[in-house]
């Protein structure tokens, strides 16, 4: 009992493993070899067996297949056949399904624990308190959306089938937060586990399987990239959903280009974790613990850019680096480690190399005295100071333990630092002071914001990036939305009857000569609050409705573009602080000019007595607009935890509207009204075939109070145009009405900084009947394109 | 200052600026209490090495109106022998050096207390200054402190008045706890917060840092007759204090932990809440106490499981 003797004059922890043999027995029953699980079967298919390896010590644990591209069409084809009877069987029939997984998960949580530890390397501490109680809760959670999903979502249905690809540094979170909505909307599912980290994916597949998922539901196809690619590819798959690499995202996006697929990416991240002088110190220091030191830093969302208020830099740096030397590295399955391994020897190098290179770059890399085992891929908690923003440690996103810290000044400069990244996943801002964290949680461009607090999750709160970090929110209703789209699609034949604008858009033989007695008129572009000339000087000819005079309107080209996201860009911070009444003055006053010149406009539409209507359907839409400008709220979520979520409807910011050719007023007003009304601001790309109401409604916005560059309207051919506009960087939204060969390319060009593209191709407004009273779900759809939530969580306490 | 010293905290003069910056986050405090327990796993040999130790640091309690010297002279009995002997050998620990740190007990009973525990290493403590409440008049509560002194306690647990610290008033608070120091003479003060009734985790902290400034030897938590006494995140708070404190003036100051600390399971966290922000200097009877009155027999049960691997019963172990 010397040991005991030990302890007792030196109280030290002894080692306090978790045994691995019933993790160890169930790899055993599979006799350590998966294959896919696909219509309720388990198949070999076609792929490799390749070894899954725990990183811990290297050991084998299982082998399984790289699925191959026939492999993932036999899943597609399952959860195609299960689509129909899985979407009809209904809310509370699925909500028994999810929430019959939701008690298996539970029963079985510590096999799920120590197989996530063992696959992937994080502690057991992480899969056991983390993890699995989070995966569970996802699916009780949305066993009640599923419930409610008649109710709730009146009018939409489920997407189809939905193909997801999951990363392998929360494996079976990931898979929850994908599989749970899915399920719960109706949606069937073909989900590919990261090649690093299969194995609780195919134990889920048993347990799924157990409790009487029907078959073709749930499949599981494990893999690499190629296998995710052959998913993303198949035209069976009606939704992507994907958590990954900022890059591999951007495969993702240009490989579904113009498919029509539904996508959401949640990506990389380079998380701001700011620490005002009036915090807790010593809670901050906790937080950036748990901020990245969380799974070894390998987290989307991982704190790793320390951004302390000059006045207490050297407190709280002192303070941290005491705290790194009481964390514990060492293997994931001891009880009493703060940190396990890094996945993967690849990994593992790619740390190594972004330290190196901080090294040669002047950066001081400090790491504490704590033990780390040298076997194994571990890695010690690191922190880099004397870090410029320029540097890469500063910019890229490391995915390990280590932690970058920058100083600031004023909140203001707090902000622009944290601003200052392609990407916008989260941010964690520290300090005592009320108002100053709530002024600065809505500035910073990240979904998720924690208010003295960092890394907090539930599945009643949506997750999802800004910019490079992806779209789509997972969790909570917004969540939901992803996988669910409107019920009623229009018939195609009724559309084309209902279309205005009879000309064929030809080049017209001859210009109309102009009337002597009339004064001619030269329409501009209209671009920060100013008429102008286009910058080439062209302009084009287009042909007036029902035989009408030929027009000549200005051809405006990629200068153009950029002079207008530009505008844009300057004006949409002031528009989007400003206040929903106030952006509803305008835009009823918008209302108020446009009727007053309603004459002019419905000869401008032509079509006899339908002008004149779509005017009043476009009066009627600013009405609508402006009355939600005020209206459209976000939410309080309830969590299990004593905090208040704020899920806050943000504008998105440079919204792009190409319109498209039907509804040439009320198509180009609706979208505008609806995208300014949520604070977005503008850029307008008039109808290629009738752009004359567009560039007369420049006169109505120029005598509205518009601010300069809130709204920007530009005229051309479109191909000449909108592709600077698509792939523009400092443009965050494109909404296509045309839904053509162009959409298409633009989706493509979105990938450069993953702006969020909405092509309505299948008509899903129906712009002159907006506000005409049958059309709330259609206003929400559109109010919910113009913005994006970001949750805000703010604990409290005494 | 980065002074290291291992000599007594004589305190130092009231810093206000200092008091008025300290700000504790409850709910952050909550989620590193909860984290610790989560993070930090003592199993096995260690333990019950742990527990060995958990009992050295323990105060062991009586303050009851119904104490009488029979009851107080049981008590020191348990506190010069408080676990079996054979299992103590069993676990490798001479029984002779194995004791409790100290005895808390009422001022009547501290002649009582002296005369059981001549010989031993056992330190006798008194609750004083008109405990629980610090209401009595304040001439009074310092003639307490010396009398009690005077009576053979080496160590006096002081309470605070709580209304120094609702209403912010550092300075009365200070003057207060300073003139018990004086009092205590050679004797160790042990500031009793009452945390329970201090309204919110930062009212702790700042009182926490006003008390050693005036000359506390130890800060502690509870008196044991509030509402809600020691609990971890509020021990959290002070022990950052006591962190901070010996950073900024050099010394090292105490902490008790009292109240509502009955299980084994209880006194680890603690310890580990002591370890991971204090450091293993402070796992030391001169610097963490455990006040408590049935943590021991629980203690015991858990030891004896450890030699002979079966669980235990109560009535295995001699009461206290």
């Amino acid at each position: 009992m010397s040991q005991v003797r030990d302890a007792f004059l030196k109280p030290e922890y002894g080692p306090a493993p978790e045994s691995d043999r019933l993790a160890m027995e169930w790899l055993d029953d599979g006799r350590r070899k998966f294959g896919h699980y696909a219509n309720g079967e388990w198949f070999d298919g076609d792929g490799d067996l390749r070894d899954t390896l725990c990183p811990a010590d290297g050991r084998r644990l299982a082998r399984f297949r790289f699925g191959a591209e026939a492999d993932m069409d036999r899943a597609v084809r399952a959860a195609t056949a299960a689509l129909a009877p899985w979407r009809e069987a209904g809310s509370h029939a699925r909500a028994r399904h999810l929430y019959a997984i939701a008690r298996r998960l539970h029963k079985r949580s510590r096999l799920f624990a120590v197989l996530e530890s063992l696959d992937n390397g994080k502690t057991l501490r992480e899969s056991r308190d983390l993890d699995v109680p989070l995966a569970i809760r996802h699916f009780y959670h949305h066993a009640g959306w599923a419930q409610l999903a008649d109710s709730e979502f009146p009018g939409y249905e489920a997407v189809g089938v939905a193909g997801q690809i999951i990363p392998w540094n929360f494996p079976l979170l990931m898979l929850a937060w994908k599989v749970a909505p899915a399920l719960a909307a109706g949606c069937t599912v073909v989900l590919k586990p990261a090649e690093y980290t299969p194995l609780t994916a195919l134990l889920f597949a048993e347990v799924a399987h157990e409790a009487g998922l029907p078959p073709g539901v749930l499949n599981i196809v494990t893999g690499d990239g190629a296998a995710g690619a052959a998913l993303v590819r198949h035209p069976g798959v009606h939704k992507v959903a994907f958590t990954g690499s900022t890059e591999v995202g951007r495969e993702i996006r240009v490989a579904t280009a113009g498919s029509g697929k539904g996508l959401s990416l949640e990506l990389g991240g380079k998380s701001p974790f700011v620490v005002f002088e009036n915090a807790d110190l010593d809670a901050a220091v906790e937080g950036v613990v748990d901020g990245i030191w969380l799974n070894q830093g390998q987290v989307c969302c991982a704190g790793s850019r320390l951004l302390v208020q000059e006045g207490v830099e050297e407190d709280f740096l002192h303070r941290l680096r005491s705290r790194m030397e009481t964390l514990r590295v060492g293997h994931p399955l001891d009880k009493a480690m703060d940190m396990g391994a890094v996945v993967d020897r690849v990994q593992f190098d790619r740390i190594q190399g972004y330290l190196e290179q901080g090294q040669a770059d002047g950066v001081e890399v400090w790491r504490p005295s704590c033990p780390v085992p040298e076997e194994g891929l571990f890695l010690p908690p690191t922190l880099c100071t004397g870090v410029q923003p320029s540097s890469p440690l500063a910019t890229e996103e490391i995915f390990g333990p280590v932690i970058v810290s920058l100083t600031f000044r004023t909140p203001a400069e707090a902000v622009a630092l944290a601003n200052d990244t392609r990407y916008g996943l989260a941010a964690s801002v520290w300090s005592e002071d009320v108002n100053l964290a709530l002024d600065v949680a809505p500035a910073i461009k990240a979904g998720t914001v924690w208010i003295n607090c960092t890394n907090m999750f539930d599945a009643a709160a949506g997750f999802g990036g800004y910019r490079e970090s992806g779209f789509g929110r997972e969790g909570g209703r917004e969540g939901m939305w992803e996988y669910l789209k409107p019920a009623t699609r229009r018939d195609s034949a009724i559309r084309a009857e209902e279309d205005g604008v009879e000309t064929d858009g030809s080049r017209p033989n001859s210009v109309e000569r102009v009337d002597s007695q009339a004064v001619d008129r030269t329409r501009k572009l209209w671009i920060g609050g100013r008429q102008r000339r286009p910058d080439g000087d062209y302009s084009l000819t287009v042909a007036g409705p029902g035989g009408s005079p030929t027009v000549e309107v200005p051809r405006g080209n990629r200068k153009d573009a950029r002079n207008a996201a530009e505008a844009a860009a300057k004006a949409r911070q002031a528009w989007a602080a400003s206040s929903g009444h106030l952006r509803a003055q305008i835009l009823y006053f918008l209302g108020e000019n446009l009727a007053a010149r309603a004459g002019e406009f419905a000869r401008a539409l032509g079509r006899g007595n339908g002008g004149a209507i779509e005017v009043d359907a476009a009066v009627r839409a600013f009405f609508t607009f402006a009355a939600w400008a005020d209206k459209f709220d976000g939410r309080v979520h309830s969590t299990p935890f004593r905090n208040v979520v704020l899920a806050m409807n943000e504008p998105v910011g440079t919204v792009v509207i190409r319109c498209g050719n039907r509804a040439s007023l009320a198509g180009v007003v609706g979208p505008m009204a609806a995208a300014m009304a949520q604070g977005n601001a503008v850029v307008l790309l008039a109808p290629g075939r009738w752009p004359v109401p567009a560039l007369d409604l420049v006169q109505v916005l120029e005598t509205s109070d518009v601010p300069p560059g809130v709204a920007n309207v530009l005229s051309g051919v479109h191909e000449e145009v909108f592709p600077a506009l698509a792939s523009h960087d400092d443009v965050d939204q494109l909404w296509d009405f045309a839904g053509d060969a162009l959409s298409e390319e633009a989706e493509r060009l979105s990938a450069g900084n993953l702006k969020r593209v909405w092509v309505d191709r299948e008509g899903a407004v129906d712009w002159r009947a907006l506000g005409a009273g049958k059309d709330a779900l259609d206003c929400e759809f559109v109010l919910r394109q113009a913005t994006r939530v970001k949750n805000i969580w703010v604990p409290y306490g005494a | 200052m980065t002074a290291d010293s291992t000599d007594r905290n004589p305190g130092q003069a009231l810093d206000l600026g200092w008091v008025r910056r300290i700000r504790a986050n409850r709910s952050a405090a909550e989620r590193r209490a909860l984290a610790l327990a989560g993070r930090r796993s003592v199993k096995r040999d260690a333990q019950a090495g742990w527990l060995l130790r958990a009992v050295t640091l323990t105060d062991l309690t009586t303050l009851a109106g119904d104490d009488t010297p029979g009851r107080v002279r049981r008590l020191c009995g348990k506190a010069r022998r408080p676990a079996r002997a054979d299992l103590l050998r069993a676990l490798g620990v001479d029984p002779g050096e194995f004791a409790v740190a100290a005895v808390c007990v009422y001022h009547e009973m501290v002649p009582v207390a002296v005369r059981a525990l001549e010989g031993s290493e056992v330190q006798v403590a008194a609750v004083s200054t008109g405990f629980p409440a610090a209401l009595s008049p304040s001439g009074t509560r310092v003639a307490e402190v010396r009398e009690t002194v005077a009576a053979g306690a080496g160590e006096v647990d002081v309470v605070v008045t709580r209304g120094t610290v609702l209403r912010g008033d550092w300075e009365r608070l200070y003057d207060q706890v300073a003139r018990y120091r004086e009092a205590c003479g050679k004797a160790h003060m042990k500031v009793i917060l009452g945390v329970g009734e201090l309204g919110t985790l930062s009212n702790a902290g700042k009182a926490a840092a006003v008390a050693m400034m005036a000359g506390a030897d130890f800060v502690k938590t509870s008196t044991g007759k509030e509402a809600v006494n020691a609990t971890l995140p509020v021990g959290l708070v002070l022990a950052r204090a006591v962190r901070e404190y010996h950073r900024r003036a050099g010394f090292r100051v105490g902490l008790k932990a009292a109240g509502g600390i009955s299980t084994a399971k209880d006194a680890l966290a603690w310890m580990v809440l002591v370890k991971e922000e204090l450091g293993d200097a402070w796992l030391d009877p001169a610097l963490f106490r455990i006040g408590a009155s049935s943590l021991l027999a629980d203690i015991e049960r858990q030891l004896e499981h450890h030699v002979t691997g079966r669980y235990s019963a109560f009535h295995r172990h001699a009461l206290g």
